[in-house]
């Protein structure tokens, strides 16, 4: 059985990001480094999805995803109209 | 990550809190666990008090209030005792819980009702610039304290235990996962439930204590914790002065708005079945 191994993209949301360093120092895999502050996921072929860096963030700012997985729709912020009422997205 | 984003107020965001900050970690685990759960925004009034990890409400898209200092679980129980049917959460701090609002939170404890609060620990005043709080283990310094704090500090999940909650865990900032797992099951509780969250303050607790930054904060939290499980297993010679997390107490009882709406039934059938009618039965004695 032959199994291809998983591959991982990343998406940063450097508005959101303050540079802790969290993120970068309890991958597992050095996947991440800060560059001017910001990180960036400098060797994404080694992330093994262990989704460390998602967890810890306190910013929100990182996420992983599976390669060919298309991420779910999300309501990002550049995508919603803020002159509805809050009440209004209510589901 | 897009799917808990929504659960956020994004315009609000990027948050105030400093970097390194674990108080957006345990938000980011609470939303989580709240996802998994599939319950819905409008079902869900998420109240706080004041401090650092109140202004977590105003981040999150559910109904919120953010109320006056130490009085959340009051305003909470207000807010229960009116719409049951409401998943009502508390996120307060360690100084808003345990001080200030110290006797809202072992009454809401004795009484049982439905409310899961969330207590963000960072061991210090965040917001008011490093005072000590009632959560400062002995000898660690403040603002407030210079040469080391001399009180004893509470263990509040011993005191949320004895005070009679029906759910009670400890994780941390660090221990993501099991803070998620923790959350579910608190949500699921009917009765009242505590989880507390240790969270890094590296601004103040980090600094004043040359513990270093968020990343020194954070192994100093892993270092300094265990499992309740892996801790029945080593014995109490290995695990002394270690704080315990996990899931401390489960033991569910009665509920106190189920309770309280079976008196409202009991008494209304009542007075239904008294014979000189409404006004007849309030003048008697009985």
């Amino acid at each position: 059985m032959d199994e291809k191994k998983k591959e991982y993209f990343h998406i940063i949301r450097e508005r959101y990001c303050k540079g802790c360093n969290i993120c970068v120092a309890f991958c597992p895999k050095q996947v991440l480094v800060l560059k001017n502050g910001k990180v960036f996921p400098e060797r994404p072929q080694l992330c093994i999805g262990c989704r460390a860096c998602e967890l810890r963030c306190p910013d929100f700012a990182i996420e992983v995803h599976l390669k060919g997985e298309q991420p779910e729709e999300g309501r990002d912020s550049d995508s919603v109209d803020y002159t509805l009422p809050p009440e209004a997205m209510h589901g | 990550m897009s799917d808990i984003l929504r659960y956020f107020r994004q315009d609000m965001l990027p948050h105030i809190w400093c970097p390194g900050c674990g108080h957006g970690t345990v938000t980011g685990a609470l939303v989580r666990a709240i996802d998994k759960l599939g319950l819905s925004k409008n079902k869900v009034c998420i109240v706080s008090g004041i401090g650092c990890s109140s202004r977590a409400v105003g981040y999150l898209d559910f109904d919120t209030v953010h109320t006056t200092h130490g009085r959340a679980i009051a305003f909470a129980t207000g807010i229960k005792l009116a719409r049951p049917e409401l998943t009502v959460i508390v996120m307060t701090g360690d100084g808003d819980c345990a001080a200030i609002g110290g006797n809202h939170f072992i009454h809401a404890a004795r009484r049982n009702i439905g409310i899961t609060t969330i207590v963000m620990n960072n061991n210090i005043y965040g917001m008011t610039s490093g005072q000590y709080s009632p959560m400062t283990p002995k000898g660690m310094y403040g603002t407030t304290a210079p040469y080391g704090n001399v009180e004893r500090s509470f263990d509040l999940c011993e005191l949320a235990k004895a005070s009679g909650a029906t759910y009670v865990g400890r994780a941390t900032s660090y221990h993501v996962p099991l803070l998620i797992d923790l959350i579910h099951s608190a949500l699921q509780n009917k009765g009242f439930s505590v989880v507390e969250a240790i969270s890094q303050c590296p601004t103040y607790m980090g600094r004043k204590n040359k513990i270093g930054g968020a990343v020194e904060m954070l192994e100093w939290i892993k270092d300094g914790t265990v499992n309740v499980k892996a801790a029945a297993a080593l014995g109490s010679e290995k695990t002394k002065g270690k704080i315990l997390i996990g899931e401390l107490h489960n033991a569910p009882e009665s509920e106190y708005t189920a309770d309280y709406d079976e008196l409202i039934d009991r008494v209304q059938r009542k007075y239904d079945k008294f014979q000189g009618g409404l006004y007849g039965c309030a003048s008697n004695s009985d």
